[in-house]
């Protein structure tokens, strides 16, 4: 008795504990989808938050007003020149002095000039100029960091003359690499200098010796308040307190004046090159930045134009770039401080840091940490989380203008070999490649899927069935890599040398099943094959392709002068790629087809029976009640099916990765190639750098997807199973 | 008469008619396609010596033909031949192959002297066999079967090396690996083994040994070589040890032809891919790909088939049902690469990496799951096959009759013995097929593997005869990325064209053949229900 108690006990356990895990288990399946939804939106949010800068230490320096400043690479010891002509480093969370170095220096500085990561120049009163570099040697004694700052003179330690006059030099630019110096001044009496030197180390010892190779002279009518020379020594800009900027180029040893353009600040401030020396930010009195750079006319000069403006309350004081990406910071009299980021367009930062001006701004080299001096000479250490400024929604989805580019423009490039590199992070390239390939695949799988479909639904006949379903599976479950690899390999060669053969095969096709439908009705026995028509039509297409094709090369010969590609480039003017949009269409559309088809198969065959004979009964014909009963009825059927195929087509990955030749090209030409978001993602992902902004922007790209997707196919789905309660109904 | 036709609706079913029988074509075509050029590749074809002339040269070329096409010669703009040679001897001419004009050619000869020679390097050599030597001294002329019986010596030592390299001495590798990864582990829990120190010194002491003997077998192996004349008259001198088979296929008929032919299939499906994969078999990626689509059935079934009863069974159909459906639904129509993106930042950087910093510390930096490999790769797939196994798996318990489940239950079974007991096994069919179709969908899939665990060459299978012999960290080769990478990435792909079209043609039939079988179990369960339902 209790046994059979404990048994039942023991059944009905079961029976409950079946029923949770079931449960659990089938709310798993929503838990991920959902997880993939939200992990994608994990990863991406970053991308769009605002740099986070917390305030580490704060203390009033000794000793004079600093000239420069800069850190080192952690952010644990830093470097100021002072006026006075003193190199100090000093620890940065206290302080505390390490090395103090006078420069000894014949005259006072009166201007200083900077070279990032680490060149100092200072102009002195005497017409000469001092070269140095600071450097933080790491290394690891006993597992503890230990940093060693040395000072070196990478043009050799005497002072250089610039101005052979001896005059003070106002405003100092400097340039060089391995070989080549480029040194700009002007002077106290407004002449504009330029000194070119090569340089080379000496034989005997390490000294670096200087020759000078040319030197030229402009007189100035203006007041200059900054001096910019750019890295390869072209161009001098120049601007003037009253908002005039000047460019001047040196050609052939003469400095020539090009451009002189008023900025429409009313005063300006300060000046300095973004990293790479090509764009210019230029601060005034009223707290706009500008950003300008050099951009090709119609007749290939540069001019510069103003690209983009930056606010920051007051008069701008300071400016300072970060060293590796295009990010700058900048503060005002007001003791506010900025950080912005040129590309995106994005002020990503912005605080009341003091009561007094600041003076100087420094990045370490990671733009990790930012020290700023103020008026009362106090330093404030700042520490800065800014991961992602690359990507704003401008940057990603509206016309940019780039560096080195003549306008705005969509540019997907996400890296390059040079550290100067402007990440050019658009999706709108990639996502137009999406649509251009899911467009060219639907133009070829529609017709066929959606005439297939109505054709298997309603003429054919069932035995044929047998025949049909299976073949229509097997296409569906092909391996899309199959496909793609076929279409690259085989398809685009082939495509290739059989320009006219294709083309011709488009229009032939057409016509040859009507052609060859009238002629069938001439013959006896037709009643018999009624629904074989697709059948019969087999060898019909076989011989018109076979004709089509081998008729190609003479067409070629008669028509587009031996080769229609070069024909196409030449009379139409159309870039012709091997792999292109042609060939994706084809193979996608043969990937995309069973979808389109078995879906719009199933809505025209379940539209019920009594509709069909009754308007059948009525007279109809099987055409007129195929167009005014069937297709309305199965209407919301076929367009999802239209729509599921689509979404098939946005997210294929294999066959455009290897059938297009994957450049993020706009245009809709059927010749030329693309690079979707899918292939995007597959060629670029192994490469990215985890949590870096080029990963985040390629899990975007991804989740860009996932939400097309999910939106195309929950509204086909909705309308499937609207119908079906339709027809259940009816 | 044409009017009334025009009318009739006829020309549109006609055009309706037309597309059907082009998707059939198309997809047929393609088969046949494939087949040709994948099943040709083994063929010991014909090499023909053929005179031409080039610059007013007469030139030797010794080759097989692979290809022809028209064009319109230069001169005369008549329509002509031309073919593709493939001369093979890349390490004399720098390219394999060479077009020649059908107006250039004098004249052309199957000799049946001519001799093909697959090689370990360099890919195929044609040329006239010399004679063959023994550390440098003449021992025989041309001698056919001499050079056979030496070949095959060479294939004995070089089995016998390939033992020591891969088994004994990878074994002992591996086994030095453990000991390190143990001796860190104690390490950084602030003890330390001698016994360590001692099971180092026995392994190191086994490995010269092994070490001895695989020099004593790679002089030995170097033993042999022959002397051939090539296209040009040039002499040139070929060790045996590069050399994976000789063969004259002039000099064989259709009988020897076909068991050539049988035997390069299977060395093709059974060898180690050779020259960045261009040539050699595809062993490896056929393991890799089973083991993996294995992995992930065991993964997928019960959670689809869970899911299936849920909504099947258990729960209310109601709205929560209805968004299930439509999420499972959206979960197979999401790009497969989106989950390949999932996967890589979720089960590799986010799983992965915690299960390293828990569990395998020892290795660290190096990481162990935190980077790409077959457990994460077949994860991936589950998630993406999931819906697949779901559906068939709700129909199938759709099909089932409701009588007999109100049977069992008015006998006094509970719901989980009437589902165990009843339901279930009726649904078995139904869930192999859904098996079966989500085996096909994850064995073509490539595209999210690209980022979770396929790689071009892996060192070592993911299985192998090391504890714990199942390796799921490990990277994996898989047929669709072998296609991908050496049709699309690889130096050489005009010579390694032959070889894709191979593995797309096995790849091609298993997912057929896979799915074919699917089809037809589904279709004679129908019939099955529809008489049980009657």
């Amino acid at each position: 008795m209790f046994a059979a108690i404990n048994i039942e006990r023991h059944r009905l356990r079961k029976d409950r504990w079946l029923r949770y895990f079931v449960g659990i288990g089938g709310i798993s399946v929503i838990i991920a989808i959902t997880l993939i939804f939200f992990y994608l939106l994990y990863v991406v949010l970053p991308l769009f938050s605002s740099a986070e800068v917390e305030l580490q230490h704060q203390y009033p320096l000794q000793g004079e007003q600093s000239a420069y400043l800069g850190l080192e690479e952690q952010g644990t010891m830093a470097v100021r020149v002072n006026t006075n002509g003193t190199v100090i480093f000093f620890n940065v969370p206290d302080g505390r002095i390490v090395d103090q170095q006078p420069l000894n220096l014949p005259a006072s500085i009166k201007t200083v000039a900077t070279m990032p990561p680490n060149v100092i120049a200072l102009g002195l009163a005497n017409g000469q100029a001092l070269v140095m570099r600071y450097r933080f040697e790491i290394s690891y004694p006993n597992d503890q960091r230990t940093i060693a700052p040395i000072i070196e003179y990478p043009l050799g330690v005497p002072l250089i003359d610039i101005d052979p006059n001896q005059q003070s030099l106002k405003q100092l630019a400097i340039q060089f690499d391995e070989d080549n110096v480029g040194i700009a001044a002007v002077t106290d009496d407004n002449r504009l200098l330029f000194s070119a030197f090569t340089r080379e180390q000496s034989l005997f010892d390490d000294e670096i010796v200087l020759e000078q190779q040319a030197s030229q002279m402009l007189t100035l009518d203006a007041n200059i308040n900054h001096l910019l020379l750019k890295a390869d020594l072209t161009s001098i800009y120049t601007t003037q307190a009253n908002g005039l900027l000047s460019y001047y180029a040196i050609n052939d040893d003469k400095i020539v004046h090009r451009q002189q353009i008023a900025t429409g600040q009313s005063q300006i401030t300060t000046a300095r090159f973004l990293l790479g020396g090509i764009s210019l930010l230029i601060g005034d009195n009223q707290g706009t930045i500008q950003q300008w750079f050099p951009v090709r006319d119609q007749q290939g000069n540069f001019q510069l134009q103003q690209i983009r403006q930056f606010t920051l309350a007051s008069s701008i004081t300071t400016l300072t770039s970060e060293h590796r990406r295009k990010g700058f910071a900048a503060a005002n009299d007001q003791g506010d401080i900025g950080i912005f980021y040129s590309t995106s367009h994005r002020r990503l930062y912005q605080q009341k840091l003091s009561d007094k001006a600041i003076r100087a701004l420094a990045f370490s080299p990671r733009g990790k940490h930012l020290l700023a001096i103020d008026d009362h000479n106090t330093l404030y250490v700042l520490k800065v989380n800014n991961e992602y400024p690359e990507i704003s929604w401008a940057a990603l989805w509206e016309k940019i203008w780039y560096e080195d580019y003549q306008q705005p423009a969509y540019i997907w490039q996400s890296s390059a070999a040079d550290n100067d590199f402007e990440p050019k992070l658009s999706l709108v390239p990639l996502s137009f490649g999406t649509l251009k390939g899911a467009f060219y695949a639907m133009l070829f799988a529609i017709p066929i899927g959606l005439l297939g479909a109505i054709f298997a639904a309603q003429f054919m006949a069932p035995p044929m069935r047998q025949i049909v379903k299976p073949t229509i599976e097997t296409m569906e479950a092909l391996p899309t890599v199959i496909l793609g690899f076929l279409a690259g390999l085989w398809l685009a060669p082939y495509v290739e040398g059989h320009l006219p053969g294709v083309f011709t095969l488009l229009l032939v096709l057409p016509i040859g099943f009507l052609l060859f439908g009238w002629l069938w009705q001439y013959f006896p026995l037709r009643n018999r094959f009624d629904g074989w028509q697709a059948l019969i039509l087999v060898p019909v297409i076989l011989m018109l392709g076979w004709l089509s094709l081998e008729l190609s090369r003479p067409m070629e010969q008669l028509f587009f002068a031996g080769d229609m590609r070069q024909w196409l480039e030449q009379v139409l003017g159309l870039d012709y790629d091997q792999r292109n949009a042609l060939v994706v269409g084809v193979a996608m559309g043969f990937a995309v087809t069973p979808t389109i088809f078995s879906i719009a198969e199933d809505a025209i065959f379940s539209v019920p029976q009594h509709l069909i004979r009754g308007s059948l009964a009525l007279g109809a014909t099987r055409w007129q009640t195929l167009v005014k009963v069937i297709l309305p009825t199965a209407s919301p059927g076929i367009f999802s099916a239209i729509m599921m195929g689509f979404g098939r087509a946005v997210g294929e990955t294999m066959i455009v990765l290897m059938a297009t030749g994957n450049t993020a090209v706009m245009d809709w030409s059927i010749f030329e190639g693309m690079r979707t978001l899918s292939a995007n993602i597959a060629v670029e992902m192994p490469e990215s750098e985890v949590n870096s902004t080029h990963y985040r922007v390629l899990f975007l790209a991804a989740l860009v997807l996932f939400l097309f997707t999910f939106l195309f196919n929950t509204v086909a789905e909705i309308i499937r199973q609207r119908l079906r309660e339709k027809f259940s109904s009816l | 008469m044409k009017k009334t036709w025009w009318n009739s609706g006829q020309p549109w079913i006609w055009l309706n008619a037309g597309a059907l029988s082009l998707a059939l074509i198309a997809v047929a075509g393609l088969l046949i396609l494939i087949a040709v050029r994948g099943l040709s590749h083994f063929w010991p074809a014909q090499v023909l010596e053929v005179q031409y002339h080039h610059n007013q040269q007469n030139l030797t070329l010794i080759g097989e033909i692979v290809d022809e096409e028209h064009i319109f010669a230069s001169q005369s703009g008549e329509l002509i031949s031309r073919y593709l040679f493939k001369i093979g001897n890349r390490e004399l001419d720098g390219y394999d192959f060479k077009w020649l004009d059908q107006d250039d050619i004098i004249d052309q000869a199957a000799i049946p002297e001519l001799m093909v020679l697959e090689r370990m390097e360099w890919g195929n050599f044609y040329g006239n066999m010399v004679n063959i030597k023994e550390n440098n001294t003449v021992i025989a002329e041309s001698d056919w079967s001499i050079l056979q019986e030496r070949l095959e010596r060479v294939e004995q030592l070089r089995q016998q090396i390939r033992k020591i390299e891969k088994h004994d001495i990878g074994s002992i590798n591996y086994q030095l690996e453990r000991l390190r990864l143990k001796e860190r582990k104690l390490a950084l829990a602030g003890k330390s083994d001698a016994q360590i120190e001692e099971q180092r010194k026995i392994l190191q002491t086994e490995f010269q040994q092994f070490q001895l003997q695989l020099k004593d077998l790679r002089q030995a192996i170097q033993r042999d070589s022959l002397s051939a004349r090539v296209m040009d008259g040039q002499i040139v001198n070929i060790p045996l040890v590069t050399i994976v088979k000789a063969y004259q296929p002039n000099a064989m008929n259709i009988g020897e032809k076909l068991v050539l032919y049988f035997q390069n299939m299977w060395a093709f499906m059974s060898g180690e891919p050779r020259e960045a994969n261009t040539e050699g078999g595809i062993f490896p990626a056929i393991f890799g790909t089973v083991l993996m689509v294995m992995l992930m059935s065991l993964f997928v079934t019960p959670f689809g088939i869970v899911a299936a009863l849920y909504l099947r069974e258990y729960a209310r159909q109601g709205l929560l049902v209805r968004l299930i459906r439509i999420a499972v639904n959206n979960l197979a129509g999401v790009p497969s690469i989106v989950y390949g993106v999932f996967g890589l930042g979720f089960f590799v950087y986010f799983l992965g990496g915690n299960l390293d910093a828990l569990f395998f510390p020892e290795a660290l930096p190096a990481p162990t799951f935190g980077t790409p490999g077959i457990l994460w790769s077949s994860l991936v797939l589950a998630l993406l096959t999931l819906p697949v196994v779901i559906v068939a798996t709700e129909e199938g318990l759709a099909r089932i009759p409701r009588s007999l489940r109100e049977g069992s239950l008015a006998l006094g079974a509970t719901k989980a013995e009437t589902l165990w007991r009843i339901v279930l096994p009726m649904a078995s069919p139904a869930l192999m097929t859904g098996m079966i179709l989500a085996v096909a969908r994850a064995a073509g899939e490539v595209a999210p593997l690209m980022l979770v665990g396929v790689v071009k060459l892996a060192p070592s299978l993911p299985l192998d005869g090391n504890f714990p012999f199942l390796h799921l960290d490990r990277k994996f080769m898989h047929l669709g990325f072998h296609i991908y990478d050496v049709g699309f990435q690889s130096p050489n792909v005009e010579a390694a064209r032959p070889l894709v079209y191979a593995t797309a043609l096995l790849l091609v039939l298993v997912i057929v053949l896979l799915n074919l079988t699917a089809i037809t179990w589904r279709n004679r369960l129908r019939e099955k229900y529809k008489a049980l339902e009657s």
